[in-house]
């Protein structure tokens, strides 16, 4: 066999991509349910991390639908739209223009039957995209907790976002509280480089600064996308407050008047 | 086969490993692969997966390639080299991403990193394609060795003094750090990238005063 001849190399190429080809969208497609389940459960996982409950990935399933009460999509004028929010992939929704897209929104009652208002995250890390949740306490200000992810952040620096001790400074304890609101205005979290001080900042991690500087944009682009949503809700609470006054009144009103009657 | 006189374990196959873990060691001598070692060394773990991948994608790739020796056409052949480590290396990926899904998070962007070690290059171009099956697989376990045994060396000593952790688990006892009121600070240094370099010069340093058939004459 001439091995070196100009049609043999052809034909070995040609046969060779076949081969490769047939191999690898095969691989493909049979590992494809199996990935996508994975990736399912993680992101159940991730959601329960954000409102502190650890669970492991088999057991998110059946923990979520436990915890997780509505799956909301509203859009930037705060307006409830059709669909659930874990259909939405938020990767493609960043990219739109902010009118056309869907903010996807979790409310969740966690174990102390408190609820908490989670935000899924998604911004740009130094080597590619770095994504979270974050979970609000029903004041829409404190921070609950929150958990990071990222694609391909540098090990033991970028990617020290995703580890318990960068995390852990957004948990909600006696020690520590965080906000992102200051006198009625947004002014989210700020990760800053060194040592941090006060409620609206955060330690960065050390050697990440460009990570750092992206998980600052991340939580201020898309916290502030959900604001006239819960300016949306807290009216609806004001509302609920003011009608109970008035009821109240009523109530004192009604007795006043007894009163005056029996005086009279 | 034609060499089935010569033990499997033979002195010249032995060599094939010993060698490269010292004498002709991919890093340390031969300087190849150096990115990926400068990259990963800041904890152990990485360092410890991105070894055994290499291991895996290196000994499987030598011996396709040994086995298809005579039919791969001379001009084409680093394509075709290149060909099937990325095959290999995709399925690895794929395989992970379906069934241990824990550790491809972990190993996340190397995976695509082995594609472009030059260990792997350099040793289908250099061995494989010259030599037989059973050769060629002990010498994808020799430098898969010799690979990994600098690896994590050098990631034992950033992670240990870098961020004072052995595989994500405190060595340092709490009371020595300045904070809690002792005397001891990580060194920040240690993790970032130009301490991956010194402290492979240092290892190559001590590799030459221990080894002396290192060191030039002149």
């Amino acid at each position: 066999m001439e091995v070196n001849k100009n049609s043999y190399t052809i034909r070995f190429a040609a046969v060779m991509v076949i081969i490769v080809a047939a191999l690898l969208s095969s691989a493909a497609i049979g590992f494809k349910p199996y990935q996508s389940r994975n990736i399912e459960l993680e992101k159940k996982q991730n959601i329960l991390q954000s409102i502190g409950i650890d669970v492991s990935r088999e057991e998110a399933e059946s923990n979520y639908s436990t915890y997780i009460k509505e799956e909301l999509v509203v859009n930037y004028l705060g307006v409830i739209m059709e669909g659930s929010a874990f259909d939405v992939e938020l990767s493609k929704e960043v990219k739109k223009d902010v009118p056309v897209q869907s903010l996807p929104l979790y409310i969740a009652v966690d174990k102390d039957n408190q609820t908490k208002y989670i935000i899924p995250l998604r911004g740009t890390g130094l080597w590619g995209p770095i994504w979270g949740f974050i979970s609000l306490n029903d004041d829409l200000n404190t921070v609950s907790a929150a958990v990071f992810d990222h694609k391909s952040e540098t090990p033991g620096l970028g990617a020290e976002i995703n580890g318990d001790k960068f995390e852990k400074q957004f948990s909600n304890t006696e020690v520590n509280t965080k906000k992102i609101m200051k006198d009625g205005k947004f002014v989210s979290i700020t990760v800053k480089k060194g040592k941090s001080s006060g409620e609206y900042e955060v330690d960065g991690v050390s050697g990440g600064t460009i990570t750092s500087d992206g998980v600052t944009a991340m939580i201020d682009e898309r916290l502030s996308k959900y604001l006239p949503y819960f300016k949306s809700i807290s009216n609806e609470m004001k509302v609920k407050s003011v009608l109970e006054v008035v009821i109240l009144d009523e109530k004192s009103d009604t007795t006043s008047n007894i009163n005056k009657r029996i005086i009279d | 086969m034609s060499n089935k006189q010569e033990a499997l374990f033979s002195k010249k196959n032995i060599k094939l490993i010993k060698d490269p873990l010292d004498d002709n060691n991919p890093i340390t001598v031969q300087v190849l692969g150096i990115c990926s070692a400068l990259a990963i060394t800041v904890q152990l773990k990485p360092a410890v997966v991105m070894a055994v991948s290499v291991f895996f994608v290196l000994c499987v790739a030598n011996v396709l390639v040994s086995l298809m020796r005579k039919m791969i056409p001379s001009r084409i052949r680093i394509i075709v080299q290149l060909v099937i480590i990325a095959t290999l290396v995709i399925l690895v990926d794929q395989t992970l991403k379906a069934f241990l899904y824990d550790v491809s998070k972990e190993l996340s962007v190397f995976v695509g990193l082995i594609i472009t070690n030059c260990i792997i290059m350099g040793r289908l171009e250099a061995f494989a394609l010259a030599n037989t099956p059973w050769k060629s697989f002990m010498d994808g376990v020799g430098n898969s060795l010799g690979y990994a045994l600098p690896l994590i060396v050098v990631a034992f000593f950033r992670e240990l003094l870098g961020s004072g952790t052995l595989f994500g688990l405190e060595v340092i006892p709490p009371n020595w750090y300045i904070e809690n009121g002792g005397f001891y600070a990580n060194n920040g240094m240690m993790i970032l990238p130009p301490m991956a370099l010194v402290t492979c010069g240092i290892y190559i340093w001590v590799q030459r005063i221990r080894n002396n058939k290192l060191v030039e004459e002149n």
